[in-house]
């Protein structure tokens, strides 16, 4: 039933996924939301490099709970994307391809993906304890002052995921909607 | 008069936010599970089943629920014979956030400014609701409240032409413009009356009340049923994927309006909603 899948997520991994596949997937990907995406952009625009490579990046959509002693991370379920929306497509351009998050996104972020083929990934929104068990390590690397906003580097085993937008633009959002009332 | 030292309730609000974001209350795991066994479709069964398996972690290893910790909006329903002595009641308050916030290892998610943001590092101010009743005694209600569902929530002056065919024409669109935005299945709270922002006020409190309880007036309960049934037939479903669940619960408060007004509020709520009361 699901597909595993290890990172970096190659344009060729990426024309693989399709709408409503649900993934397991295994590598390395990095934290970003509001605060975070809006400095990127910024050092972007200013022509600095990134703090993490981006080419065949994933990026998670998510500002943990503090980790108590002993634990790798806190809770760590994901945020709404399309705060994200106005970030992505320079996210993409640069070589980011992977975005995890939950709800809806722009047109032109959907146009973007298509363009550089963009995978997003739902992860389950409101289920941050079931997904901090699977993120094995984390590393704080840039943005400290942000907080829980901070960009992070964690390594994720079996990362439960369902394919909502694949790069050819397909919507989960709508098919799975369409289907289960359709079937009724 | 009783005398109500300001320690106690910074204690007691403390415990509350750690509380309140480590155990849903079991009125919406109840609904949850209610949920989850009339659910048709299989898909939307199996992410009911991950969400029941998140909570049961979080309760069972002391840790949120959900890593939007939120806002900590505080009720205090005040006894008017209770005399609070020590420190000013707000400051005892916001002491309580700040130490619970921190010990109880949740996010820190409240910026200074909200134009200019930044984050005050500690998850204050509180949003605190004061609130003078009869009785010598204090009941305090902590609703950690994420914005990822708070984002979604709508207000609207009606004409009273509206009706109430206006009311119910804007809860659907109010949940189907949040559609997978607000994790559902969401819980719905609607406030009906009063003024503009007394309608958003009870928004909130409708949001504060037990999933599964019915407003007083049956008018109003059978609205409530109505509009949930009406909800689960959109197909949104658990996350968005569709399936029958798109809420688990909805609640209407009303006040008394103006001749010339029928102020509307929808208090969106995700899965997770959080509220734990303690009476002192």
């Amino acid at each position: 039933m699901e597909k595993k899948i290890t990172l970096p997520l190659t344009k060729k991994l990426a024309k693989t996924l399709k709408a409503g596949d649900r993934v397991l997937l295994t590598g390395t990907i990095y934290t970003s939301r509001d605060a975070g995406h809006k400095r990127m952009c910024e050092a972007l625009a200013r022509g600095e490099k990134l703090p993490f490579d981006p080419t065949d990046a994933t990026i998670y959509y998510v500002g943990p709970t503090p980790a108590k002693p002993g634990q790798v991370i806190g809770s760590a379920g994901p945020t709404t994307s399309g705060r994200m929306d106005a970030y992505a497509p320079t996210m993409m351009k640069v070589g980011a391809r992977g975005m995890i998050g939950k709800g809806a996104r722009l047109p032109e972020v959907i146009e973007a993906m298509k363009e550089h083929s963009g995978v997003y990934f739902g992860a389950i929104g409101g289920a941050g304890a079931l997904l901090s068990k699977c993120i094995k390590s984390a590393k704080l690397i840039a943005y400290e002052d942000l907080g829980a906003e901070a960009l992070r580097e964690l390594y994720v085993e079996d990362m439960p995921l369902t394919v909502i937008i694949d790069s050819e633009g397909n919507n989960l959002y709508e098919s799975g909607r369409r289907e289960y009332l359709q079937g009724k | 008069m009783r005398k109500i030292h300001s320690d106690i309730i910074r204690d007691t609000v403390e415990k509350l936010c750690i509380e309140a974001n480590y155990r849903l209350p079991h009125d919406v795991r109840y609904a949850i599970e209610s949920c989850r066994d009339c659910e048709d479709c299989a898909a939307a069964k199996g992410i009911l089943d991950d969400i029941i398996r998140n909570y049961e972690i979080a309760d069972s290893e002391n840790m949120p629920i959900c890593q939007d910790t939120g806002m900590a909006c505080v009720f205090l329903e005040i006894g008017q014979d209770v005399h609070i002595v020590g420190e000013a009641l707000y400051d005892a308050v916001n002491e309580g956030v700040r130490r619970g916030y921190d010990k109880g290892y949740l996010r820190k998610s409240v910026v200074a400014d909200p134009v200019l943001r930044g984050n005050t590092g500690d998850n204050t101010p509180a949003m605190i609701y004061t609130e003078i009743v009869p009785g010598e005694n204090i009941k305090i209600t902590v609703g950690p409240k994420g914005f990822g569902s708070e984002n979604m929530s709508a207000i609207r002056m009606f004409k009273p032409s509206a009706g109430l065919q206006g009311i119910k024409d804007f809860i659907i669109e109010t949940v189907e413009n949040a559609g997978p935005n607000p994790c559902p299945p969401m819980v719905v709270g609607v406030g009906i009356g009063g003024t503009f922002d007394k309608a958003a006020l009870l928004a909130k409190k409708a949001l504060m009340r037990e999933i599964g309880t019915s407003n007083p007036n049956p008018f109003y309960a059978e609205l409530e049923k109505e509009m949930l049934a009406k909800i689960n037939t959109l197909g949104i479903g658990p996350q968005g994927f569709g399936g029958k669940t798109t809420a688990i619960g909805l609640n209407i408060e009303t006040l008394p309006t103006h001749i010339a007004g029928m102020p509307c509020a929808i208090n969106i709520n995700c899965h997770v909603t959080r509220h734990k009361t303690e009476v002192i």
